[in-house]
């Protein structure tokens, strides 16, 4: 099985459903010639042209608001968005329309679109490349939120997130992008939206995840496993509307359980996590709920040592759960 | 000098050329290596002036962001001493800890839950968390290292498990049983004269079976009259031939067995279990028969009681009279009943209330037969009467269904006779 980092999962994914369905086109900053500014649409422009690969002008609310009429008349666009610290002019077209399409025209139309957004810090990206924007669009109903961890992942849910009938924003994390690496089959395959994965099965503590912490989490894993604690690790993989039934079993494995987001803390998806554990679980724990995030400080530092700080690291999660484990 | 960052998303740079040999010297700012990444060609600068000591990696290498390349020695500097300190202090503060017991008693809600649902006693549990806390693992590894020594199963369990003695009696005797497994709360003296019988096995399961199934079950009671005149007519014309061939006595107690278990084949609630947060109807008929020896009562099992016939049934019964006894009863000849049979009619008793064998949802007492004068249309007339008595589990079972249940088997005994009621 070939491997592919994270972004060459994204490129092929793109590739592969813009073959298979001439409906689907590509639009967004810099995503033609220039290939993005990440190199996620590299190729995309020489081999299907001008028509299916289209630069648009600095206008992410343009870009959403084309996405959605062009959705409404029948296409599958995926919209890029240069970086997610910049939907917020696109917010009212894809919060006031595109998620509201469906239930607005009692089913007459719908928005088969995808969004498709780099995200999260650790980059040294600063204040505007940095952040993590899932929580301002995880209490939208109509929309589904998809964050993949691995390149496998990305195939699979991208593919589903394009075939999609609905508005789905496919967070990828920038970080990721170059670093991770795994296999992806050549095949056409798709992961269902809205199920979680358990990347580890382990019976001490529960991590409870999703992004580039799944990774976190794992290294922090294989670390305490030569402790003797067993880490059981879920990743949400879709973080909106979140899989309530895997979280209550993934919970309810070790009864301690470790939110883990790199957003800031309050109000991040993790709080929803906790709060369907909390309405579920309480016969089953066995230690208070954790939450391990950002402080709620307003954006990732640039400078280095700031952002070392503000970013949740590899060894916090090792302590958390040892912590945990040791409860 | 480390390897930099060379964009948002790169996280890993390869040395394509190194622009510097070791023992040249560079000034800050000098280009010292070609670096290529899949976004980005680029030339690195120095970050210091000073001679180039060494080069860690070689051309063609990929290495992560932050990774050392070479190493420069700048003019002026002190040698840098890596420092190791050990925070040792910690491992010794956890050392501290596991003689803190404070937390011992500080139970969580998954620990409570498990020790209520298998009747554990806490104290006799080792905590491994910190400060001693009994930790939910502590707890799931107790049960499953000695399962039968420590708990009770629980009721909501699917698998519902018999007692291994009696599980009903009438009830005032089980009072008297069930005495010594209360808790002592106070002592009793015996005065001269009084004979002191110590407690067998058998007498304190009985007991604790007792206890646990009055403690547990809400009774409820209820009593009909049947007129099995012509039931005691086909026994009688039959009995002195079955005898004769089959080698056995051939008494009322299959026919009532036969006449229940058509009944509860069709009132399948009242052949069930409480299961906690359900209810379970057992797809087996497997009649418990309360069979009394000198000193205790048991209550073992014909299994799949609704295949049998009146001979059958009549087999079976004997076989476990006679096993029990001759003290040759198998805790398998225990196991698995649905709903009991308690034959108190063999005592002369008309009427009793009995206890429920835990976890069945039901028992029925048959009391003894009588001649009795009754009014048959609107004449007095000798008839056989007999009273079935029923304690039911009220959880399970509400009067009506019980009450359409003893009907059935009012029906079915009123109007036995050969044709319906074969012996083979």
């Amino acid at each position: 099985m070939p491997v592919l980092s994270y972004i060459e999962a994204v490129t092929q994914a793109l590739d592969e459903e813009m073959s298979r369905d001439e409906n689907v086109f590509v639009l967004g900053e810099d995503v033609g010639k220039r290939g993005g500014v990440f190199q996620a649409t590299k190729g995309l422009y020489d081999k299907y042209g001008e028509n299916r690969v289209i630069d648009t002008p600095l206008a992410e609310s343009a870009i959403a608001g084309v996405g959605i009429g062009a959705a409404m008349y029948g296409m599958r666009p995926v919209a890029e968005m240069q970086f997610s610290d910049f939907m917020l002019p696109a917010a009212n077209q894809i919060i006031s329309e595109a998620a509201k399409t469906r239930y607005r025209s009692n089913n007459d139309w719908s928005v088969p679109m995808t969004i498709r957004a780099p995200f999260g810090g650790g980059v040294h990206g600063g204040l505007y490349h940095s952040q993590s924007m899932e929580a301002i669009f995880a209490n939208v109903p109509g929309l589904k939120i998809v964050i993949p961890s691995t390149p496998y992942d990305v195939k699979g849910l991208l593919k589903a997130s394009i075939r999609d009938n609905d508005p789905v924003i496919f967070f990828e994390h920038k970080r990721a992008y170059r670093l991770i690496k795994g296999e992806v089959p050549v095949d056409d395959y798709t992961i269902p939206l809205g199920k979680a994965d358990v990347k580890r099965d382990g019976t001490d503590v529960t991590v409870i995840t999703y992004g580039l912490m799944v990774h976190y989490a794992m290294q922090a894993a294989d670390k305490l496993a030569a402790e003797g604690i067993s880490t059981h690790i879920l990743d949400l993989r879709t973080v909106y509307p979140l899989d309530k039934e895997a979280i209550v079993d993934a919970a309810r494995k070790t009864g301690k359980v470790l939110l883990l987001t790199e957003d800031t803390k309050e109000g991040s998806v993790i709080s929803e996590a906790a709060a369907i554990i909390a309405e579920n679980c309480l016969f089953d724990l066995d230690a208070p709920i954790r939450r391990l995030a950002a402080p709620d400080a307003p954006a990732m530092p640039y400078a280095g040592p700031l952002e070392q700080a503000f970013m949740v690291k590899p060894e916090q999660v090792e302590n958390e759960i040892r912590d945990l484990a040791e409860f | 000098m480390a390897m930099p960052q060379l964009g948002e998303s790169v996280t890993e740079g390869t040395i394509s050329q190194w622009l510097i040999s070791v023992g040249d010297t560079v000034n800050k700012y000098d280009p010292i290596a070609e670096v290529t990444t899949d976004k980005v060609n680029a030339e690195i600068p120095s970050s210091f002036s000073g001679k180039i000591t060494e080069l860690l990696v070689g051309e063609g290498d990929t290495l992560p962001v932050g990774e050392p390349i070479c190493t420069i020695e700048v003019e002026g500097a002190e040698p840098a001493v890596e420092k190791l300190v050990k925070n040792t202090a910690g491992k010794a503060a956890q050392k501290e800890e596991q003689q803190d017991t404070s937390m011992k008693r500080r139970y969580s809600p998954a620990v409570l839950r498990l020790a209520q649902e298998h009747d554990l006693n806490l104290d006799q549990i080792a905590g491994t968390g910190r400060s001693g806390r009994i930790t939910r693992k502590d707890v799931e590894s107790y049960i499953a290292s000695a399962p039968k020594e420590h708990t009770i199963e629980s009721p909501s369990d699917m698998h519902v498990p018999q007692p291994s003695a009696a599980g009903c009696f009438s009830e005032a005797v089980a009072k008297e049983a069930a005495k010594p497994a209360v808790h002592a709360s106070r002592t009793f003296e015996n005065e001269a004269g009084d004979h002191v019988v110590a407690l067998t096995g058998v007498r304190r399961a009985i007991a604790s079976n007792m206890l646990r199934s009055k403690h547990e079950i809400p009774h409820a009671w209820t009593m009909i009259e049947v007129d099995v005149t012509n039931l005691v007519n086909y026994r009688n014309q039959i009995k002195g031939a079955f005898l004769k061939k089959e080698g056995h006595k051939l008494t009322y107690l299959p026919f009532f067995i036969k006449a229940i278990v058509a009944a509860l084949k069709e009132f399948p609630r009242i052949n069930s279990t409480w299961a906690g947060d359900k209810i379970i109807e057992k797809k087996a008929v497997n009649i418990s028969l309360a069979v009394a020896a000198d000193e205790a009562l048991y209550v073992p099992v014909i299994k799949n009681a609704d295949e049998k016939s009146i001979k059958g049934l009549a087999f079976a019964v004997d076989e476990l009279a006679a096993n029990v006894r001759e003290n040759r009863l198998s805790p398998d000849d225990m196991q698995g009943g649905t709903f009991t049979v308690n034959n108190t009619g063999s005592f002369g008793s008309i009427q009793s209330q009995p206890i429920i064998n835990y976890p069945q949802a039901a028992i029925l007492s048959i009391e003894s037969i009588v001649k009795r004068p009754v009014v048959v249309n609107n004449m007095i007339a000798i008839r056989d009467m007999v009273n079935l008595c029923i304690s039911i589990d009220h959880r399970v079972l509400d009067g009506l269904i019980t009450g359409r249940f003893l009907a059935r088997v009012k029906e079915l005994l009123e109007n036995i006779n050969p044709e319906n009621t074969p012996i083979y």
